[in-house]
């Protein structure tokens, strides 16, 4: 063997150990050290620095802010967290960063606006984020009716929730479940019709998968609601006329004359428990149903998703 | 004498080749082949919108830095070689070897961008599966990135003309970063009075303002560009590149080289 090749051959073992070592320690290391707080930290919070900061390069700024928007929301959604501090700050300074981002408005409207665990249970943020996105995009109607759904669903305050349909619905091409939408908030219609006419246009008007997916989930856990509402004033009205509590659901639906079993939208009939209670048999599967779920329940983390 | 001109800007694309500057195309594929796969995975609806913003500023940027770094030492390296003197001591003119030095840079930056484009548009192909209209918007702010070369190849020459590599880097690069705030200081002198109104207004005026020449944000979303912003831009790059190359040549026909 010459002795270049002896060189050039314990160099690379000296090299592939050397990072191999390193590697290993480096992992060693970090299990020390307690959990990386990165995330929790904004080394610069105002939009208007990090926009001349970013020298005119700040739609891919913007995407890098909205992709840590993305993760620390995902990240602490998965983990059940409590706060969001940073999550209003990052989707402000993406939003300033490219104002015509419309999908950062959408999703973080959906991120920030839902109480906990679905979401940061910061409505007012959203507001604010929807507010942006309407003075920099007035040509967007979904823009307005987003705006709308979370006066309407997190607030309950329906005139807002009415103004911002009827401004969306006199948008140039906006849908015209706009109006409907409008006149609906104004008459305080049925709490379920209305949330189920608003998940269905979410569904039918987002060309987002995973925004469909989501609408399809809350369109169940409606219908779960008002199942077991029903079936709940029903066991009332059983009790007292009879005096007693039905001694099944089976002797319920006989007595009230609904034909069968009552059963959630997956067919799994519901279940009452001796007090009289109604309980979804399978909560996990409806993961926004808000009544039917047993005492103490906690949905599983793999549906801690949008 | 436009052969000249013509000889030198070639030798001087030659040379950056043989310096490996292409090889930053490797790094710009598996920046955007990384980006493409990566992002996908781990944000929500940006795929295409990264891959234009990230092509785009990738190109912009690889760019600016080949543009100062081999833009600096185009006449230092001659002088320090003492190549310049057997350029010189043939039927060449001092404004014939700048001007052939910037023409050579500005093609191996164009040659670049080309290839990059091609990446570009790859990485969008692969994102979208298809093309759509408003993709031909990406030209625009490809060439827009061009012009923005053009004016930062003739600085860099116009300060490697007559300082060390080290100080027309720091000088070019300076100006870069002021040219990107060329808006704000347009804004600063409207709310100044008098003379130092005046003085901000020159400065603002002086310095290279590539604010217009940045359409990359509204051309991932698609938005269209003015005709008359491609021409006043146009029309823009190449006054302000003569200007500098103008400068470049008055400082090297007095310079002295001895």
């Amino acid at each position: 063997m010459t002795s270049r090749r002896k060189v050039t051959m314990v160099a690379s073992a000296c090299l592939l150990v050397s990072l191999a070592a390193s590697s290993f320690v480096l992992h060693r290391a970090d299990q020390l050290r307690p959990q990386a707080t990165l995330d929790e930290v904004l080394f610069l919070s105002s939009p208007t620095v990090i926009k001349r900061a970013s020298l005119g390069y700040d739609g891919l700024m913007a995407c890098i802010y909205w992709t840590r928007a993305v993760q620390y929301f995902g990240y602490r959604h998965h983990n059940y967290a409590a706060s969001y501090n940073q999550l209003a700050p990052l989707l402000q300074i993406t939003t300033h960063l490219d104002p015509q981002m419309i999908f950062a408005y959408e999703f973080g409207t959906s991120f920030l606006a839902p109480q906990p665990p679905h979401g940061a249970g910061q409505p007012q943020a959203a507001i604010e984020l929807m507010n942006y996105g309407i003075q920099n995009n007035p040509g967007n109607w979904r823009l307005y009716y987003d705006l709308g759904f979370v006066y309407y669903m997190e607030l309950h305050d329906y005139t807002k929730a009415g103004e911002a349909f009827e401004r969306g619905s006199r948008v140039p091409g906006a849908h015209p479940f706009m109006k409907v939408m409008a006149a609906q908030m104004a008459e305080h219609s049925g709490e379920y019709q209305t949330a189920r006419m608003l998940w269905s246009a979410t569904y039918q008007t987002s060309q987002d998968q995973q925004i469909k997916e989501n609408a399809i989930e809350h369109l169940r856990a409606l219908r779960v609601d008002e199942d077991i509402d029903h079936l709940q004033q029903a066991v009332t009205r059983f009790g007292e006329r009879t005096g007693r509590l039905p001694a099944s659901l089976a002797e319920l639906a006989a007595a009230e004359g609904i034909r069968g079993t009552p059963a959630d939208p997956d067919g799994h009939a519901y279940r009452m428990t001796p007090e009289g209670r109604i309980l979804l048999q399978s909560p996990d599967d409806f993961p926004f149903a808000t009544k039917g779920l047993p005492p103490g329940y906690k949905p599983p983390s793999k549906y801690h998703r949008l | 004498m436009q052969n000249s001109v013509a000889h030198i800007a070639s030798n001087t694309f030659r040379e950056a080749v043989r310096d490996r500057v292409l090889y930053n195309l490797i790094a710009f594929a598996l920046l955007l082949s990384g980006a493409a796969i990566l992002v996908g995975q781990i944000s929500i609806e940006i795929e295409k919108l990264v891959v234009i913003n990230l092509g785009l500023t990738a190109v912009s940027l690889f760019g600016v830095v080949i543009a100062i770094f081999i833009g600096i030492g185009l006449v230092s390296k001659e002088i320090e070689k003492r190549t310049l003197y057997t350029v010189l001591s043939r039927p060449v003119r001092r404004w014939q070897f700048i001007v052939g030095k910037f023409f050579g840079l500005a093609g191996t930056l164009v040659v670049n961008t080309f290839f990059m484009a091609i990446g570009v548009f790859a990485a969008l192909l692969y994102v979208s599966h298809k093309f759509v209209r408003s993709d031909a918007l990406i030209l625009v702010a490809l060439y827009f990135i061009v012009l923005e070369f053009l004016i930062i190849c003739a600085l860099a020459l116009l300060f490697s003309s007559f300082s060390s590599p080290l100080l027309s880097a720091v000088f070019a690069f300076s100006l870069f970063v002021i040219g990107c705030f060329a808006d704000d200081l347009r804004n600063f002198a409207g709310m100044t009075h008098g003379l130092s109104r005046w003085l901000v207004t020159g400065a603002a005026y002086l310095v290279p303002n590539f604010s217009a020449f940045n359409v990359i944000t509204s051309v991932a979303h698609a938005q269209p560009v003015a005709g008359q912003l491609i021409l006043q831009n146009t029309l823009y790059a190449l006054f302000y590149a003569a200007m500098a190359l103008s400068g470049a040549v008055l400082i090297f026909e007095r310079r002295d080289l001895k």
